[in-house]
């Protein structure tokens, strides 16, 4: 029965000690404790926050480089492309003209060919006519001699020139 | 008159016993079942404890105030 | 963790070999040679104005008491008394004061009464036939043992939170010393405990007074397995103080429930409008047993484990025998590490059940 019989003067005291510790923990204790821990939390969260915002900003980052990187490819496929085709041109431009020129060549080559045929000819020609002559002047030398052989030459002569 | 209610008291601790015993049981179910809510039914299971156990401390005060 | 083991163990064994020193000083007071169990635990128990260390008998055969005296403060008769309790000299004298005379009975203080005997008791049988004192008792404001143990738990609460909300001034980033010791407890009580039942917003306001009441009910619990040093002072198995702690949280919840709180009391929802008259009275019952079973609770489960540990201590004194002593001592430090545990666990249940009530008091209608 005693131990179950609260005592006032005990409850007085309790009651004054807590409320001056809950008072004095209050402002000078749990405030500034939670309020530091607030705080600390706060700011992990906002370090966190920066992080993931940093993260993503690096995904965006690494994205927009793959872009320009892939682009730079794009850019340099098609400079290829279009210095190959610029090379082929030249190649082919090239090529027609060395055909160009060849025609131009072998008929320049032709024409000197044929003028040289004409000359070899005339020269023939006249090497012919002078042999001929020369030839002629011989034989006539020698078959002249008499005057019957003498007129059939003449004869023959003629008849070849006209033939010509 | 003194030993009528402790025997009252005791009375009062076997079924506070049991119904500890039957939580503890249930929580422990519980928590097999799903490891990861462990805090929570750990929680509930304090709560209930204490509860059957207040009414339990009942009898024993009453024991007391008789002695 | 060896080694710490290792350490709690050998702790625990001081412990409970200064509590056996105390129940062995304790079984000496009595005058007849039969140890009286219930004497020594109820010694112990109970509140004393005087911190008892140690008495013996000099070989002068005269009974010398070693004890610290408090001031005794006592109203009665329209006067107001102040006089140190080493005046009554453990019972063996009267104390005047005016036209008061006072003696300590059983560690109490009544007024002297004329007609008493030859200490001044007069005995009256109560309504089952059981003898018990008559005289009438002054107001008792006396600094007693147990006001002394508060008072020990409010300068080491100061001494310990002070310190600690210094360091979170110097460091706040990151914790050392004692502020590392202390934080998890700190986090775990709002974490783990308020915030969960009462809301993250509206813990604010509550969390002062719950981290007080729980630290307050730990170190109160903790100092009374102590049996010398800070402790010795069964401060949190005193039904006065758990009945102001209690009450503390009987008048948060009521003073800081809102209207969802007051009309479930007197218009709980979807019960007819008939069975109002039963139901009001029970919910008003509600506002007064559910603190009053915090403080039965608390009061019970500490008041409960200082009686196991201090019977298996008697259990030497009773048989008489140091062999028993190899029994009692073993199972004395399982129940004083099992009492750790309850010292934790009790402060955890009251704060919870504080929250919880503080919770429902204040949460919206959903």
């Amino acid at each position: 029965m005693d131990l179950v019989t609260p005592n006032v003067g005990l409850i007085f005291w309790t009651g004054i000690l807590f409320v001056l510790l809950l008072l004095i923990l209050w402002k000078f204790a749990w405030k500034p404790i939670l309020g530091t821990i607030n705080k600390r939390n706060q700011s992990i969260e906002d370090a966190l926050n920066a992080a993931d915002k940093a993260r993503q900003d690096m995904q965006k980052l690494q994205a927009d480089n793959k872009k320009i990187i892939a682009e730079a490819a794009t850019e340099r496929d098609r400079m290829l492309k279009e210095a190959r085709e610029f090379g082929d041109d030249i190649i082919k431009k090239a090529k027609e003209d060395a055909k160009l020129e060849i025609i131009k060549l072998k008929e320049n080559a032709q024409m000197e060919i044929s003028a040289q045929k004409a000359g070899a000819i005339n020269e023939i020609k006249n090497q012919v006519a002078v042999l001929s002559v020369d030839i002629a002047e011989k034989i006539l030398r020698r078959s002249l001699s008499t005057e019957e052989k003498h007129d059939d030459l003449v004869n023959d002569m003629l008849k070849d020139i006209k033939l010509n | 008159m003194v030993g009528l209610a402790s025997i009252g008291a005791a009375i009062a601790v076997i079924g506070a016993a049991y119904g500890i015993g039957k939580i503890g049981a249930g929580a422990m179910d519980a928590i097999a079942r799903q490891p990861e809510a462990a805090g929570k039914i750990q929680m509930a299971m304090i709560i209930a404890a204490a509860l059957v156990e207040g009414v339990a401390l009942f009898a024993v005060v009453v024991a007391l105030l008789q002695g | 963790m060896k080694v710490s083991l290792f350490k709690y163990l050998i702790l625990s064994l001081l412990i409970i070999a200064s509590n056996a020193l105390l129940a062995s000083e304790e079984a000496d007071t009595t005058k007849s040679n039969d140890f009286d169990v219930n004497e020594v635990l109820m010694h112990h128990i109970k509140d004393t104005y005087e911190w008892h260390i140690l008495d013996y008998v000099n070989k002068n055969d005269e009974h010398v008491v070693v004890s610290i005296p408090f001031p005794i403060i006592l109203i009665g008769n329209g006067q107001f008394d102040i006089f140190m309790s080493s005046e009554f000299h453990h019972g063996d004298k009267t104390v005047k004061r005016g036209n008061n005379e006072y003696i300590l009975y059983h560690e109490k203080i009544y007024y002297k009464s004329e007609n008493g005997n030859e200490h001044g008791i007069e005995y009256k049988l109560n309504d089952k036939g059981e003898k018990i004192v008559a005289n009438a008792k002054p107001l008792d404001f006396s600094i007693t043992k147990n006001v002394v143990g508060v008072f020990l738990i409010v300068i080491v609460m100061l001494l310990i939170f002070l310190s600690v909300a210094r360091g979170y001034k110097k460091r706040p980033g990151r914790p050392a010393g004692l502020q590392a010791f202390m934080e998890p407890v700190i986090l775990f009580v709002k974490n783990d405990i308020v915030v969960p039942v009462i809301g993250e917003h509206k813990s604010e306001k509550f969390l002062p007074y719950l981290l007080t009441v729980f630290f307050f009910i730990l170190f109160g619990n903790l100092f009374g397995l102590m049996p010398i040093f800070l402790g010795g002072a069964n401060v949190t198995g005193n039904i006065s103080v758990t009945f102001t702690l209690a009450l503390f949280t009987m008048l948060i919840t009521n003073f800081s429930g809102n209207k969802e709180y007051w009309k479930h009391i007197f218009a709980v929802p979807g019960v007819p409008i008939w069975l109002y008259p039963i139901m009001i009275p029970v919910e008003l019952l509600g506002i007064i047993i559910k603190p009053f079973a915090l403080m039965v609770r608390l009061f019970a489960n500490i008041t409960a484990g200082h009686i196991i540990v201090l019977s298996l201590i008697s259990v030497i004194f009773i048989f008489k025998s140091a062999v028993m002593a190899s029994v009692s001592i073993p199972l004395g430090l399982f129940m004083n590490i099992l009492e750790l545990l309850v010292a934790f666990l009790q402060a955890y249940v009251f704060t919870m059940l504080s929250a919880l009530f503080i919770g429902l008091a204040v949460q919206e209608e959903h």
